[in-house]
């Protein structure tokens, strides 16, 4: 079912002067090409339209950018918590073990008696989405940390938080940008959803007032869906490096 | 999409739960009751169908080729960078091209959903496989075990918590992605929440809360099912 095909119906039919056999002979080859069921591509709508997709990728990249900042101070402060408390962990992996579970689109309603449909509500549900990923996997690097070196480091005089900070989290670096990296992938792609809670972002230019728009949009918009994850992907794992210059020499 | 309904009649928890086991008007149907426990066990079946349709199709694909490719060792750019790739793809533009693209009805979105938990479950069982300790492997060998009897009697053993850790993030991809599966002609729960001018507010917050039980209860199935098949011996290593 084309929704622009459904869309121009009506207003075609409704011209009173159009000849007998006017739509018979119309062969669909010959109708603008949105209006073709099932055509891939439309070169031409999308070279005028292309502009249309600027604000949803703006407002997709901010809730993006947002939610995964929340969660990834939130996840990374519960971590940094109960990294030295062993009988904290268990119960935090579970609670945000729930959180991941519940279906993001699930979570933006359940959210509509406190904070109504919208951005906010959307922004909070893909945080929490991202609280689990990012807990576990920062928790892991902390741990993984060879016991050797906290000695050492204890050896040197280093204070607790001075461990924590200049030898802990350093090293274990790699292990929370893979978290955060998985995040943000899924969130970008997550993300999509928000038009269903009236959240914006490129899921507009899947789904529009009631109906899935045509396959064009759908072509172009899941594209910039899936380069922007890519990019996040990309810029985080620079970030890596820069963080972790050592890792560099030893490679090298 | 406006939202006017929606800000007119505030959702409550209590009208949603009466949406749940009482029929309610509705002001679009033009009198005829939505909602109540029938509709509701009967969208509830109809996900929980899909779910399960769209699983077994991923394990089919994704579960001998991970398990081989583990065994193998080799594929790992196509075992892991699919997993990797699999998580941007987006869930509705991936209904939205499988409708608008082939059609809708229920065996195109088991496909598409299929191919949601595809990633997920080959990544995991390959490295699962992969990560399972060398020495009872050459053990088996060395005792004579033909490769397909190292692989299902020593290596999958193994590997299970980490195998079924895919299956268990494939099914909460699944489950999930089937809440807007209403948009290609399969109704669902999210029926609830997608044609929310027809249920209204408590409708829709009805649909919420039924879609975060039901994957929730997936979800606790599985980790029990997990519990289940994982040996003896392992839980004890692991206390």
């Amino acid at each position: 079912m084309n929704a622009f095909a459904a869309a121009l119906a009506p207003p075609l039919a409704a011209v009173g002067e159009v000849g007998e056999g006017f739509f018979k002979e119309r062969s669909s080859d010959t109708l603008p090409c949105q209006a073709r069921e099932g055509h891939l591509f439309c070169f031409d709508w999308a070279k005028e339209n292309i502009g249309s997709f600027g604000t949803p990728t703006l407002q997709h990249l901010e809730i993006v950018a947002i939610s995964v900042a929340a969660g990834f101070a939130t996840a990374f402060a519960l971590a940094l918590f109960a990294h030295r408390r062993h009988w904290l962990q268990p119960p935090l992996l579970a609670a945000t073990g729930v959180l991941y579970t519940v279906p993001s689109i699930a979570f933006f309603f359940l959210l509509l008696p406190i904070t109504g449909l919208g951005r906010d509500s959307v922004i909070i549900a893909l945080s929490a989405y991202t609280l689990q990923i990012i807990y576990r996997n920062t928790l892991a690097g902390l741990a993984n940390v060879p016991d050797s070196v906290r000695d050492a480091a204890r050896g040197m005089g280093l204070t607790e938080r001075q461990i924590l900070w200049r030898v802990e989290l350093p090293l274990a670096t790699p292990e929370i940008v893979a978290g955060l990296r998985i995040a943000t992938v899924s969130t970008v792609a997550i993300a999509t959803l928000a038009v269903l809670a009236s959240g914006g972002g490129l899921g507009v230019k899947f789904y529009t007032g009631g109906n899935l728009t045509f396959l064009t949009s759908i072509v172009i918009a899941g594209a910039i869906a899936i380069l922007m994850a890519l990019a996040f992907d990309v810029v985080l794992l620079g970030i890596q490096r820069l963080l972790t210059p050592w890792r560099r020499a030893a490679a090298g | 999409m406006t939202g006017a309904l929606l800000t007119l009649v505030p959702a409550s928890f209590g009208g949603a739960i009466e949406f749940i086991f009482e029929p309610q008007s509705s002001s679009v149907t033009g009198g005829n009751k939505v909602g109540g426990l029938d509709q509701v066990v009967e969208l509830t079946l109809n996900q929980l169908e899909l779910t399960l349709l769209a699983l077994t199709v991923s394990m089919l694909v994704a579960l001998p080729l991970g398990l081989y490719l583990g065994h193998r060792g080799t594929g790992e750019l196509l075992a892991v960078g699919l997993g990797n790739a699999g998580r941007a793809i987006p869930e509705l533009g991936l209904i939205a091209f499988m409708a608008a693209a082939i059609g809708v009805g229920w065996r195109n979105i088991v496909i598409a959903l299929a191919v949601l938990g595809i990633p997920p479950i080959l990544t995991n069982a390959f490295v699962g496989i992969r990560q399972v300790d060398r020495a009872p492997v050459d053990a088996a060998r060395g005792m004579g075990m033909s490769e397909l009897a190292i692989l299902l009697r020593v290596e999958l053993p193994l590997a299970i918590p980490t195998v079924m850790a895919g299956i268990r993030g494939a099914t909460i991809a699944i489950v999930a992605t089937a809440t807007i599966a209403p948009l290609a002609g399969v109704l669902t729960l999210g029926d609830f929440i997608i044609n929310r001018n027809v249920y209204g507010p408590d409708g829709l917050l009805a649909g919420a809360i039924l879609v975060a039980l039901l994957a929730l209860v997936l979800e606790f199935s599985l980790a029990g099912l997990q519990r289940a098949l994982t040996s003896k011996g392992l839980k004890v290593s692991a206390a």
